[in-house]
């Protein structure tokens, strides 16, 4: 029998009091898709820099290919025949797709030689494993899935036997992250070991032979994926039973709370984010918006949420709301009964080096029951936060605990404490379970759908289509600031809806990859400049 | 009315000289900014570069021993700035501010100490001062027209430290961009999680970078003490640090601009030492102290962004922390 391609032996390390990996053993073979599954923080990520020599291990030992290795740095890695996929790419953003391919690996100290080599290479490695990408394209300037493209191909440049890949269809549409996966089954018949981290459950028993779970920095299991099943993993990710699917009955609309018509936003730079929105919320139904992040989402929650001029109609409950001037910020919105969990919870969401309690208050600072006479009345407020931390189960319950100190499941809860709490008539929630463990979405999911049963109307902006599969009623689609298409949740699926999501509306017929992958660039590149 | 005296053989010949110190300290900036270290104490380096090049020299009697002293010094100062900025993550602007002050209180402080002259260096002569080079046929080909001129007044008749300065656009645009280094420059000022995870060390690069800031300002300070003036005085260099950090952004970061941004702000300060040209281009009389201010205020106006839009390397100023 063949050495194992990476043998991790008592593998611990400690960030201070946090014990983030302890006593971790492991053996990938080669020429195998090995998944490594954990929610955020089990460890999963630390371990993996500990293999790439981003860190330093405590204690254990690691075997590449049978012989004992030390991986004091990423140099050392790359010498080892790793290669990694970052999640958040390290690509430089003004250079050239070969450029940053040779750098850290050029032949020599003049450039030219190094790229004309470069481009040959690639050339092969294009053709070797179906891995397609414009050599002189400047990064910033190409969508997502080539620039992972990129990043594979970076390793390989280095001849690289061992992939990692950390949550690498996060970005990704469902179409790309499919040919992710083609592109990584051929890799793995070239005989690479491949290892994919993931808190994503579909991908793993898609995708992978062999699955090793991480819970608090400890490996509970190592299974073969055609002998287990996703409860079976998420049970294992959580130690306790999880419920996978949402629970909800079918919804049952009332009158109209939203009606956006014609809605449109032209930034600064004048271009045009929101191309007319013509969109309805009703009482009693979860509404979700899909697209790929970048295609105007984020500006129409802004604009619903008071923080962004546009020009349209929006009425709520058939009362005309302000896009402009000053009845159009998010004061007024709230006094208008509308509530708002934003994208980004530790920019928009929370203040993150104040307590539970003053991000509790926030936005509702003016509250009555907050205040007394000029002053807030703060036992009033910590007494509130701690009644409403123990309703949504935030962990530690501790009001005066700075927001930064939680997780993001338990940040989430204080926000949509705070938020639901106000008892809105109109929802607005983005992210809902972005960063957040399978146990705490599981919650939050509960808590927006009982908001739903009590009729109220919700809003829900997600990248995760699974995750507007399962919560939303009805689902429209964004691309490029307009609305492609709606459907029904329970008629449609994730094919369909990826590719309203690349700009293409005639679902029903064949449609290629080059295809989809060119209406992309665009809406992707519209990604890019936002950030 | 002459307005072709505005570009007299002597201004510009003037013109040359002044923005040598502005191009050296401006490549010098160049070199730092692009590896993401923000560098305000250009202004500092320069003043510690002059004065101990002209005290050395002054005491030794060798210009050349005065200029490796003024390039050591600025290289002191090069590396307090990366172990405060670089080894031990602090705020680069703050580690720039202070080592300016600690320039232009420690030369005078220590020239007092030396020389007793009032914080100057003693005036230098003979091998002391970087004399002009006169370059090959200057004399006999003074009198072809035009060109002859040209090649004998402008050309010819700088100090060598002109012609390293000139030699310095050219130079550091290979490195840039034609070198393995000059990529992994470039790459570390934009991104360095790119560079450190394709295994090249972000702290080696932007040390190295730093340390080449030092010598060029190491130059441009050694160049006005003993090259375009005889001698150290208090503050001599006058706000030109700031003026070249103005020209690198008006450069937008790149060689070749440098050297026409730093060619405009040496013209503004060749001409303030002749009103009388303007007098005679304008018709009417500008007061010299307005004059005096005309770099100093294209500074302020380029840098209150009045030029374009200029994206400065995207990890500037950040100092490098690892992260997943």
């Amino acid at each position: 029998m063949t050495a194992p391609a990476i043998e991790l032996k008592g593998i611990s390390k400690a960030f201070g009091p946090v014990q983030a990996n302890k006593d971790i053993s492991i053996r990938v073979m080669s020429g195998t898709i090995h998944g490594i599954i954990g929610e955020n923080g089990a460890g999963k990520s630390t371990l993996m820099s500990i293999l790439y020599g981003f860190y330093k291990a405590d204690a254990g030992e690691i075997f590449i290919g049978g012989n004992k290795t030390e991986i004091p740095d990423s140099q050392a890695a790359i010498a080892a025949g790793i290669g990694m996929v970052f999640q958040h790419f390290k690509l430089v953003e003004n250079f050239t797709v070969l450029e940053n391919i040779i750098l850290g690996a050029e032949d020599g100290g003049l450039l030219k030689p190094s790229l004309s080599k470069a481009r040959k290479t690639l050339l092969d490695l294009e053709k070797e494993y179906d891995l397609k990408v414009d050599p002189d394209a400047i990064i910033e300037e190409i969508g997502v899935g080539m620039q992972q493209r990129v990043e594979i191909l970076k390793a390989l440049y280095r001849q690289a036997n061992i992939l990692i890949l950390d949550e690498p269809t996060g970005v990704l549409t469902p179409a790309e992250a499919d040919q992710l996966f083609r592109i990584l089954g051929r890799l793995k018949e070239e005989g690479k070991t491949i290892i994919l981290i993931t808190h994503k459950l579909r991908e793993i028993m898609d995708i992978t032979d062999t699955v090793s779970v991480m819970r608090r920095g400890e490996m509970t299991a190592t299974v073969k994926t055609a002998e287990t099943s996703p409860e079976e993993l998420a049970e294992l990710m959580v130690g306790r039973k999880v419920l996978l699917r949402v629970d909800k009955a079918p919804a049952t609309p009332g009158d109209v709370v939203l009606d956006v018509q014609n809605l449109k936003v032209v930034d600064e730079q004048g271009v045009e984010r929101l191309r007319g929105i013509d969109l309805q919320v009703r009482a009693g139904e979860i509404v979700g918006i899909a697209g790929v992040a970048g295609n105007g989402q984020s500006e129409l929650l802004e604009v619903l949420g008071g923080y962004e001029d546009a020009t349209g109609t929006v009425t709520l409950n058939g009362q005309p709301i302000d896009l402009t001037g000053k009845y159009s910020d998010g004061r007024s919105r709230r006094d208008r009964g509308i509530a708002h969990v934003p994208e980004d919870r530790q920019r928009e969401g929370l203040i993150m080096d104040f307590p539970a309690w003053e991000n509790t208050a926030f936005g509702y600072h003016r509250d009555a029951a907050y205040t007394s006479g000029l002053l807030s009345n703060n036992a009033a407020i910590k007494a509130d936060t701690a009644e409403k931390m123990e309703r949504f189960d935030v962990r530690p319950p501790h009001p005066h605990l700075a927001a930064k100190n939680f997780s993001g499941g338990n940040q989430q809860k204080i926000v949509l404490a705070r938020e639901i709490e106000r008892n809105p008539d109109l929802l607005l929630i983005g992210q809902p379970t972005r960063g957040v463990d399978i146990g705490a979405i599981e919650f939050i999911h509960q808590q927006i759908v009982a908001l739903r049963d009590q009729g109220k109307a919700i809003l829900l902006v997600s990248v995760e289509l699974e995750e507007i599969l399962g919560l939303a009623d009805r689902v429209a689609v964004m691309f490029d600031g307009q609305i492609m298409g709606e459907r029904q949740t329970t008629e449609t699926d994730e094919k369909e809806l990826g590719l309203l999501m690349a700009g293409i509306t005639d679902t029903d017929k064949p449609h290629t990859m080059a295809e989809i992958e060119a209406n992309l660039a665009h809406a992707h590149g519209n990604a890019s400049k936002e950030v | 009315m002459d307005f072709l005296a505005l570009f007299d053989l002597a201004v510009l010949d003037s013109t040359i000289r002044l923005a040598t110190p502005l191009l050296l300290a401006c490549l010098a900036g160049l070199f730092s900014e692009r590896a993401g270290i923000f560098d305000i104490g250009l202004e500092g380096k320069m003043l510690f570069a002059a004065f101990f090049s002209a005290a050395v020299a002054a005491l030794t009697g060798s210009v050349w021993l005065g200029l490796l002293a003024g390039i050591a010094s600025s290289m002191v100062l090069s590396g307090i700035h990366g172990l405060a900025s670089i080894t031990f993550r602090g705020n680069q602007l703050i580690s720039g501010v202070a080592i300016n002050f600690l320039a232009a209180g420690m030369t005078v402080l220590i020239a007092q100490d030396w020389f007793q002259q009032g914080g100057r260096t003693p005036s230098l002569i003979g091998g002391g001062r970087f004399e002009p080079i006169i370059l090959p046929f200057a004399e006999s080909l003074r009198g072809v027209p035009f060109l002859g001129p040209i090649y004998a007044e402008l050309i010819s008749g700088h100090s060598i430290l002109v012609y390293v300065a000139l030699l310095a656009v050219p130079g550091t645009w290979w490195l840039l961009f034609r070198t393995r280094f000059g990529l992994r420059l470039r790459a570390v000022g934009e991104n360095p999680a790119a560079v450190d995870t394709a295994g090249v060390s972000v702290v080696g690069l932007r040390f190295v970078a730093v340390g080449i800031c030092g010598v060029l300002c190491g130059i441009a300070g050694a160049y006005l003490a003993t090259g375009l003036q005889a001698g150290f005085v208090k503050d001599m260099t006058a706000g030109r640090g700031f003026i070249a950090l103005a020209a690198l952004i008006f450069a937008k970061w790149r060689p070749w601009h440098a050297l026409w941004a730093t060619l405009l702000f040496g013209y503004l300060q060749a001409i303030a030492l002749r009103p009388d040209i303007i007098e005679g281009a304008l018709g009417f009389k500008v007061q010299v102290q307005l004059l005096d201010a005309l770099p100093y205020i294209l500074t302020v106006v380029i840098l209150a962004g009045f030029v374009g839009k200029a994206i400065p390397p995207r990890a500037g100023g950040e100092p490098y922390v690892k992260e997943r």
